[in-house]
């Protein structure tokens, strides 16, 4: 099979890259990008584990072919950290005790990082429905739910001081 | 009057983070930036992939395989089958449970998704077409799928590899498809009791296979070095010291050249403890072929080829007088082990921990049977998060009690208060002669009660069940189990003729931070965090300077992994006991850089003194750079030490779980309304982490209760293999969880810690049948078959004439 060029931008990065037209966008993150952030747990569209941001929407990247990627922007756990600086998600999870196998965490950290720029001031209830699409085997979620909480009020506060 | 706690001494206690703090995970910096390092995320220079051909068919005879089409593809580099397996003598295995497995499919198969045939590849997509051009030819067989039928005399013989066999791993095989008969208990005197009991019980309590289903596959990467004769293998294992031992006896390289490594394991939760042929398959490959390979199992090869649980047709019976009390407990099981014995249980205890079906209650007489039996199912009999099936055990002990009290019309709590082992009586010895630690039932009891308003909830049910119109039928369950983990005393537990201790070796180095390794390794339960709190405690070094290192056989000491939640009340204890070994060192130490006798020392959170005088100390830092300088004539250098932890006894946590559930009668759906979870772990290292893996257990018995399903049609085609079928709740639908607690010490353990991870799975699961129940008791139903799905639920609405 020919490859295929595709230009995306990965965590800011743009890249030129020959690919298969058949490479899960998946496969080419991890396996091309080496960004191993992103976790294969199921390669249906159940889990969730695969969950990246693309041009501003979480896709399951098991399902999206790399070629359907052309001039597009990706954002994977890796790139959601600025610097030394932790994403209010990603704190929120460390101190909400939001994971423990870790192995659901980068999609849900994806997830959750798009769903509080849809809707930043959320309840429990919403919270649950926005990570509805991620499965986690070992939290039972709850901390999970608090984790996203606890970073919708951290971004807000941050918000208002700039405002 | 106690004089005020020096505020300088709270402060470094503080300072150090130990038991009984919560304190945040250290592992979780690395998770949360996409950092962890799980099998998959491996990658070796040259490596190569593999996967897997399986069968579409549960019973056939292999006609001809026929590899050339496969070899023809770009990038495909070989294609193996028992055949080419054979000289090596590697296609069967022996299985933890001392049956054999065939690792490809030799002329037969026994399953549906066998594996009959690996492709290697230089990608996996190559490998991946390589498995679609294999072609196998089939003649299919009689397929049996149910356990009863499997031992009628005319059954076909499902094992043709043991036929004539009379003796099987655990004794008399006496059918072709029988693989043993294990007995607990006393017959004789469970059966006096039932003869003269004025009240008896009796129900067939099916519990249904499942599938533990981490979030991560199983997978491997194995790398042959040729000049050195070096094996490494990464691999998603709960017990990579065990693999190590079978790789090494399998293969014939010597242990000391078999290096294992469990890097980040993305949940186990007992899926991950045994042996898989994938992972056999990868490592000869590897061999053959000089390069690296790595086999990552996709979703439905895991669900549909690896570690069910359950699979347990029991019949309970239960013997009591008028007003309740328990005088006999008779328990007899079909279990289904699929087509070979692979479950990973104590060499003594082909069921596992099944004897402990007498649950929290003071039984005199008890006997229990399981006889395990061959059908054409994927092996099963994995303790799924349990310790080798004590969530069977206590599902049908606790649905019998319900089932007794329904009969005699007396209130579950206080069935349950009646029978409790009292808490003078511990140690306690059961009828099937286990001894209990420590319990105090009661207390747990009265708690949940009153944080639920028992009486209040009970006064609403019989509220809603007196008005006809009430849309929803309301259902309280309750239970109150004890656990038994912590395997285990090597008296008691081996695997393979392994004893089952743990153990911790512990290095200070000479500026005072510490490194401890393992013989576990964490999926999730937070190890690093929780081990270190119990130096810090032990040692008075911060818990930030506490390194833990634990999954890779080249440097950890020889352990029995982690599952049953035996990390705690095993490694737990080791660490405690190593800690204490360095402990006397240092005081050693510094008794001879203070001048005084060693008598003449107070411990104090970090430091040494001269008992009266707060201004002669030597602290933990001062030490460790003295132990390498300045050691007292006579003394080794360094600050390290190690132990193997044999526990004396196994550990027994308990709960009081309670549920209320309101069931649609329209829909049959079921909403949890509330569920107040007690446990009781003994001594508690980290709240937070301890209640994180409660919820997560909770779930997971959830999942199991109400959803979960393994339907085989007759062909024993797998009804649903992926997790559109198969229930794994979302943050939807699980519930919330309230958790509350009691503390009662092991007198065993030197922290007294119990170990707690399972508790949730093993005690939720049988709340959740009760609450369903309990819904439809005053409709004279006693027993309903889990998973308490809707469709199910509302064929019981219809059944019980009140579907709206
Ligand atoms: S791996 Fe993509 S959703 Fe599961
Ligand atoms: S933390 Fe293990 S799957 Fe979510």
């Amino acid at each position: 099979m020919g490859k295929q060029i595709i230009n995306v931008s990965v965590n800011g990065k743009r890249l030129e890259k020959a690919v298969e037209p058949r490479t899960l966008l998946i496969h080419f993150l991890r396996e091309e990008c080496h960004l191993t952030g992103a976790h294969i747990g199921c390669e249906t569209s159940h889990c969730g584990a695969c969950t990246v941001d693309l041009d501003g929407e979480s896709v399951k990247s098991c399902t999206h072919l790399a070629v359907q990627c052309d001039g597009s922007e990706v954002l994977t756990v890796e790139g959601l950290a600025k610097g030394p600086l932790l994403h209010a998600v990603q704190e929120g999870f460390y101190k909400e005790h939001g994971l423990q196998c870790g192995f659901c965490t980068p999609g849900m950290l994806m997830r959750s990082y798009r769903f509080l720029q849809e809707n930043p001031n959320p309840s429990e209830d919403e919270v649950r429905a926005g990570i509805g699409g991620n499965l986690c085997r070992c939290t039972g979620y709850q901390n999970i739910v608090k984790a996203v909480l606890y970073a919708a009020a951290k971004l807000q506060q941050t918000e208002r001081a700039a405002a | 009057m106690n004089a005020p706690i020096d505020p300088k001494l709270l402060e470094r206690s503080a300072a150090l983070q130990g038991l009984g703090d919560s304190r945040l995970r250290k592992e979780d910096a690395r998770f949360i930036q996409g950092k962890g390092n799980y099998v998959d995320d491996i990658k070796m220079p040259g490596m190569l992939h593999m996967a897997i051909v399986r069968s579409p068919v549960a019973h056939a005879r292999i006609k001809r395989i026929d590899k050339s089409e496969a070899l023809k593809i770009p990038g495909v580099i070989a294609v193996l089958t028992a055949e080419d397996l054979k000289p090596l003598k590697l296609h069967w295995m022996p299985t933890l449970a001392g049956d054999v497995q065939a690792v490809l499919a030799d002329e037969k198969v026994h399953f549906q998704m066998q594996e009959v045939a690996v492709v290697v590849a230089e990608d996996r997509y190559a490998a991946a077409d390589g498995v679609e051009a294999v072609i196998v030819e089939y003649d299919e067989l009689p397929v049996v799928l149910d356990p009863f039928a499997a031992l009628e005399p005319d059954a076909p013989v499902l094992r043709e590899d043991l036929a004539g066999k009379t003796e099987g791993a655990h004794g008399k095989r006496d059918h072709p498809n029988h693989i043993f008969t294990w007995e607990a208990g006393d017959k004789a005197a469970a059966d006096a009791a039932f003869d003269t009991a004025p009240v008896t019980v009796k129900e067939r309590i099916f519990y249904p296979r499942v599938h533990p289903c981490p979030l991560e596959t199983c997978g491997c990467v194995a790398s042959f070095d040729p000049i050195r004769g070096e094996l490494t293998t990464y691999i998603t294992s709960q017990a990579p010291h065990v693999v190590r031992t079978v790789v090494s006896l399998l293969s014939g390289i010597p242990e000391s050249k078999v290096r294992i490594v469990s890097p980040d394991i993305g949940g186990g939760f007992g899926n991950k403890v045994g042996i898989y042929p994938g992972y056999v398959c990868a490592i000869v490959a590897s061999i053959v072929l000089g390069k690296p390979v790595k086999w990552i199992e996709d979703r439905i090869e895991n669900i549909s080829s690896t570690a069910f649980a359950r699979d347990y047709h029991m019949d309970g019976e239960i013997a009591a007088t008028a007003d309740g009390k328990i005088l006999g407990l008779r328990v007899n099981v079909i279990a289904d082990h699929g087509a070979f014995d692979a479950c990973a249980d104590p060499t003594k205890y082909p069921a596992g921990m099944f004897h402990i079906c007498s649950g929290s209650y003071d039984i005199p007489a008890a006997w229990c049977s399981v006889k395990g039996v061959y059908t054409n199912k994927a092996p099963g009999g994995v303790s799924y998060r349990c310790s080798f099936r004590v969530t069977e055990a206590v599902y049908v002990i606790e649905r019998m009690v319900d089932i007794l009290a329904q009969k005699l019309g007396i209130d579950k709590a206080e069935i349950r208060a009646k029978n409790f082992i009292r808490k003078e009586q511990f140690p306690y010895t059961s009828a099937f002669g286990f001894e209990y630690d420590s319990g105090d039932y009661q207390p747990a009891l009265d708690k949940v009660l009153a944080a639920v308003d028992y009486k209040g909830l009970r006064v609403e049910q019989a509220a809603k069940r007196a008005d006809p119109n009430c849309p929803t039928l309301m259902g309280i369950g309750l239970v109150a189990f004890t656990e038994v983990v912590g395997a285990g005393p090597s008296k008691m537990c081996d695997i393979l003729g392994v004893g089952m201790f743990d153990s911790c070796e512990i290095r200070i180095h000479p500026t005072g931070s510490a490194i401890a390794r393992m013989g576990t390794i964490s999926q999730g339960q937070g190890h690093q965090t929780t081990y270190a709190q119990i130096i810090a405690t032990e040692l008075g070094i911060p818990s930030e300077i506490i390194q833990i290192e634990e999954g890779d056989t080249s440097t950890a000491p020889y352990g029995l992994g982690t599952y049953g939640s035996r990390s705690t009340p095993v490694a737990g204890a080791a660490i405690a006991l190593a800690s204490r070994k360095i402990h006397a060192k240092a005081r050693k130490i510094a008794a001879h850089l203070l001048e005084v006798g060693e008598n003449d020392l107070d411990w104090e959170i970090d430091r040494f003194k001269v008992k009266g005088d707060d201004t002669r100390f030597k602290s933990m830092k001062d030490i460790a750079w003295a132990a390498y300088h300045q050691a007292p004539p006579g003394l080794e250098p360094g600050l390290e030490a190690v132990h193997y932890y044999d526990p004396p006894n196994f550990t027994f946590p308990f709960g009081v779980y309670l549920c209320v559930v309101d069931i649609d009668r329209g829909t049959g759906e079921t909403k949890v309304r509330r569920f107040y979870a007690l446990d009781d772990c003994g001594t508690r290292i980290n709240p937070m982490i301890i209640e994180g893996q409660i919820h997560g257990g909770l779930t997971e018995g959830y999942a199991v209760a109400m959803g979960q399903q393994m339907p085989f049609d007759a062909q024993g085609n797998l009804l649903g293999n992926t997790l559109m079928d198969y229930f794994l709740p979302t943050a939807v639908e699980t519930p919330k969880w309230e958790t509350d607690f009691t503390v009662t010490p092991s007198p065993h353990h030197p922290l007294g810690a119990k170990g707690v991870a399972e508790s949730p799975h093993v005690g939720s699961i049988p709340t959740f049948t009760s609450a369903v129940v309990d819904a439809f008791a005053h409709l004279g139903v006693k027993h309903m078959v889990m998973p308490h799905s809707a469709y199910r639920v509302w064929q019981q609405l219809k059944e019980s004439g009140v579907a709206l």
